[in-house]
C-alpha cells in the first residue's frame, strides 16, 4: 500500500466528501469503497464557533485519515491561510494544496502553487500539491519539500479521465520513487484502473462517486477498478504489438477442412 | 375532559402539528419565545416550493411520496397555493444536467424552445430546453405560517412564551440539539428581489454543477432566490460569495434581474439528521418532531398527521425510530 510522508495508508482509493446527497450516503460510500483517506474542504467553514463542526465530526467518524484541502483558493495567501486553519481544525499537518489559476478549467496556478508549497513546507506542513502533469513543475515541487505529487487526470468535475496519457506516463517514469496520486477528472472506474496500470500509487476522486445515482455502488466500482489496475501493474503487463501473435502455434497443426 | 398537549416551537413543524392536533379536538397550547412566526425560525427563510418530484433527484424515496399530499393540505388550511408546476432549466454547457435530472426523477415533461416560450414567455430564446414538473406547486411561506397562526388563534390558541407543562411535542428545530445529538445544521442563504420587469409564473430551477439556483415568484414582481446548501450550523449573515453566486445565476437566466432591487438577504441553518430525512421520536411524555432539512413546507403536513395519529390513535408513524435511546 502507498506510503505518504512515512504513513502507510490502507487503500489506493481516496475520496472527497463534497456533494453527496446526505452524510448517510457519504458514510455508505466510504464503507463500500474501503477508501483510506477522506479529503475535506475547509474553505466555507470559517464562520467561527460551531460552524462546520457537525460535518467535521461526521467526517472524523468515518474512521479514515483526513486530508484537508484548500479547494477553491485562487491565491497563495488564501491557500496558506486555509491550510493554517485546516491544521487547527483537523489537527493534522497534511494538506492537499490547491491554488486555482483559471476560472473555467480550474487549472492549478503553477507559480502560485510552488510559492505556497515553499511557504507551507517551511511551516512544517506535509504538502500534497494538486498539480498538472508538467515534469518541470513536479521537479520544483519536490525541491520545495513536497514528497507526494497529485497530477490531474482532467479538469475538476469533468469526468473526462486521463486526457494526457503521454504527459502522465512521462511524469510517472521521471520520478519513479515518488508517491503519485491522480487527482481530479476521473468519471469512471476504468479510468482509475488505467491510472493504476500506469504505475500511479492511488487515485483521488469526488464528483464521480458523489453525483452518481447510487454513490455507494459507484464507490465500490472504483475500489475494484483500483485493485484491478494495481494487480495489472504489479503483474508486469505484456507489451502491445502490431501483428497478431496466436497463443497456440499454427505450424504443425492438422488442417481439417 | 379533552387531552392537553403542548407544542413547543412555532415554526412550520410546530404550527402544522398544533393545527392537526387542534383539528382532532385536542386541547393544544403553543409555546415559543417569539410571539409570532419570524426570522428566528428557519422556515421564515424557506422557498415555499412544494417540489416533491424534483427533490427526488437527491432525496430519499419518502420525501417524494410524503410530499405529494402537501399542496392539498396547505390549500385545505386556507393558504393560497399556486399549482403551475416547476420548470427546470440548464444553460449552455450545462445541458447535460437536464438529462441527469430527467433520468433520476419522474412525472416530468420535456419542453423544447417553443414549449418553454408558451408557458414562460420571458424565458423564450434564453432557455431552449427544459423539464416541466406539472404536479408541483408553490406557496408564500411567511403567508402560510401566518395563516396557520391565525387559524390557531381563531380556536383560542395563542403563542405563549411560557415553558410547556405536561405532554409535549418538541418542534424546536435545531434548538433541540440538546436532546437530539445526531441533529446537525445545514446552512442556507437566500435573497429577495423586486424585479418588476420579470414575469415568471412558476418556480424555475437553474441546474448547474456548482451553483444550482431556484427562483420562486412571490407575486407583485417579488422573487425569492435560493438557496445555498453548506455543511455548517453557522447562522451568521449571508456571505458575499453566496450573493455573488445566486445573483450571477439569476442574471444568466434573465438579464432583467440585474436591474432588480435587493429587498432582503437571509441566512439560517436547517435541522437535518444524517440521512436528511425527518424523524419522530418519543422520550417519556415528549414527542420530538425534527430534521425537516430543506423540506419543511413539503413534509411538515405529513409529519404533523403522523404525530397526530400517534397521539390520538397510537398508530406508529412511518418516520418514527423508537430504538434511538437518549444519549
Amino acid at each position: 500500500m502507498p506510503v505518504f510522508y512515512g504513513t502507510e495508508v490502507a487503500s489506493r482509493l481516496m475520496l472527497g466528501t463534497a456533494q453527496y446527497p446526505s452524510p448517510a450516503v457519504l458514510a455508505d460510500a466510504f464503507r463500500r469503497s474501503g477508501a483510506g483517506i477522506a479529503t475535506v474542504s475547509v474553505r466555507r467553514e470559517s464562520g467561527g464557533e460551531r460552524a462546520g463542526g457537525d460535518f467535521r465530526a461526521l467526517v472524523q467518524e468515518l474512521g479514515v485519515r483526513v486530508l484537508p484541502n484548500t479547494a477553491g483558493c485562487h491565491s497563495v495567501r488564501e491557500a496558506v491561510t486555509t491550510a493554517q486553519m485546516a491544521r487547527e481544525l483537523f489537527g493534522t499537518d497534511w494538506i492537499k494544496l490547491e491554488v486555482i489559476g483559471h476560472a473555467d478549467t480550474l487549472q492549478p496556478d503553477p507559480f502560485g502553487l510552488l510559492e505556497a508549497a515553499h511557504i507551507l513546507t517551511s511551516e512544517g506542513f506535509r504538502v500534497f500539491p494538486y498539480t498538472t502533469e508538467d515534469v518541470v513543475l513536479a521537479d520544483r515541487l519536490l525541491d520545495a519539500g513536497c514528497e507526494v505529487l497529485m497530477p490531474w487526470g482532467a479538469p475538476i468535475g469533468t469526468g473526462l479521465g486521463l486526457t494526457n496519457l503521454y504527459g502522465l506516463r512521462t511524469l510517472r517514469a521521471q520520478f519513479p520513487g515518488v508517491p503519485m496520486v491522480v487527482d481530479a477528472g476521473l468519471g469512471l472506474p476504468s479510468q482509475a484502473a488505467q491510472a493504476l496500470e500506469m504505475g500511479y500509487d492511488a487515485v483521488l476522486l469526488n464528483t464521480a462517486v458523489a453525483r452518481a445515482g447510487d454513490p455507494a455502488a459507484m464507490a465500490e466500482g472504483f475500489a475494484r477498478a483500483v485493485e484491478a489496475g494495481r494487480l495489472a501493474f504489479e503483474a508486469d503487463p505484456m507489451e502491445p504489438r502490431d501483428m497478431a501473435a496466436p497463443s497456440t502455434p499454427v505450424i504443425g497443426t492438422a488442417f481439417l477442412s | 375532559m379533552s387531552r392537553r398537549i403542548a407544542v413547543l416551537g412555532a415554526g412550520v413543524a410546530g404550527l402544522c402539528v398544533a393545527t392537526e392536533l387542534a383539528a382532532r379536538g385536542i386541547a393544544v397550547t403553543l409555546h415559543d419565545r417569539a410571539p409570532a412566526p419570524g426570522p428566528h425560525a428557519c422556515s421564515w427563510w424557506a422557498g415555499g416550493m412544494l417540489a416533491s418530484d424534483c427533490e427526488g433527484e437527491t432525496a430519499e424515496e419518502p420525501v417524494v411520496r410524503l410530499g405529494r399530499a402537501a399542496a392539498d393540505w396547505w390549500q385545505a388550511q386556507g393558504v393560497p397555493v399556486t399549482r403551475g408546476g416547476t420548470l427546470a432549466v440548464a444553460l449552455g454547457r450545462d445541458r447535460g444536467e437536464l438529462a441527469r435530472l430527467a433520468r433520476r426523477t419522474a412525472n416530468h415533461v420535456a419542453l423544447d424552445a417553443d414549449a418553454v416560450a408558451a408557458i414562460e414567455p420571458q424565458l423564450a430564446g434564453q432557455v431552449r430546453q427544459a423539464l416541466h414538473f406539472p404536479h408541483e406547486a408553490h406557496l408564500d411561506p411567511r403567508a402560510a405560517l401566518g395563516t396557520l397562526r391565525a387559524g390557531l388563534a381563531a380556536r383560542g390558541i395563542a403563542i405563549s412564551a411560557e415553558a410547556p407543562v405536561g405532554p409535549t411535542v418538541d418542534c424546536r428545530g435545531l434548538a433541540a440539539r440538546d436532546r437530539l445529538p445526531d441533529l446537525r445544521g445545514v446552512r442556507g442563504e437566500m435573497l429577495v428581489l423586486r424585479a418588476p420587469e420579470v414575469t415568471l409564473r412558476r418556480p424555475v430551477r437553474l441546474l448547474h454543477p456548482r451553483n444550482p439556483l431556484y427562483i420562486v415568484p412571490r407575486g407583485g414582481g417579488v422573487f425569492m432566490l435560493g438557496a445555498t446548501q453548506i455543511e455548517s450550523g453557522g447562522r451568521g449573515p449571508v456571505t458575499a460569495r453566496a450573493v455573488l453566486e445566486l445573483l450571477s445565476a439569476a442574471y444568466a437566466l434573465h438579464p432583467a434581474f440585474g436591474e432588480a432591487e435587493v429587498l432582503e438577504l437571509g441566512a439560517d441553518a436547517r435541522p437535518a439528521f444524517p440521512d436528511n430525512l425527518p424523524r419522530i421520536r418519543r422520550r417519556g411524555d415528549t414527542i420530538l418532531v425534527n430534521g425537516l432539512f430543506r423540506h419543511g413546507f413539503l413534509l411538515a403536513p405529513a409529519l404533523a398527521r403522523m404525530t397526530a395519529g400517534l397521539i390520538c390513535e397510537d398508530t406508529k408513524p412511518e418516520m418514527m425510530d423508537e430504538d434511538q435511546a437518549e444519549r
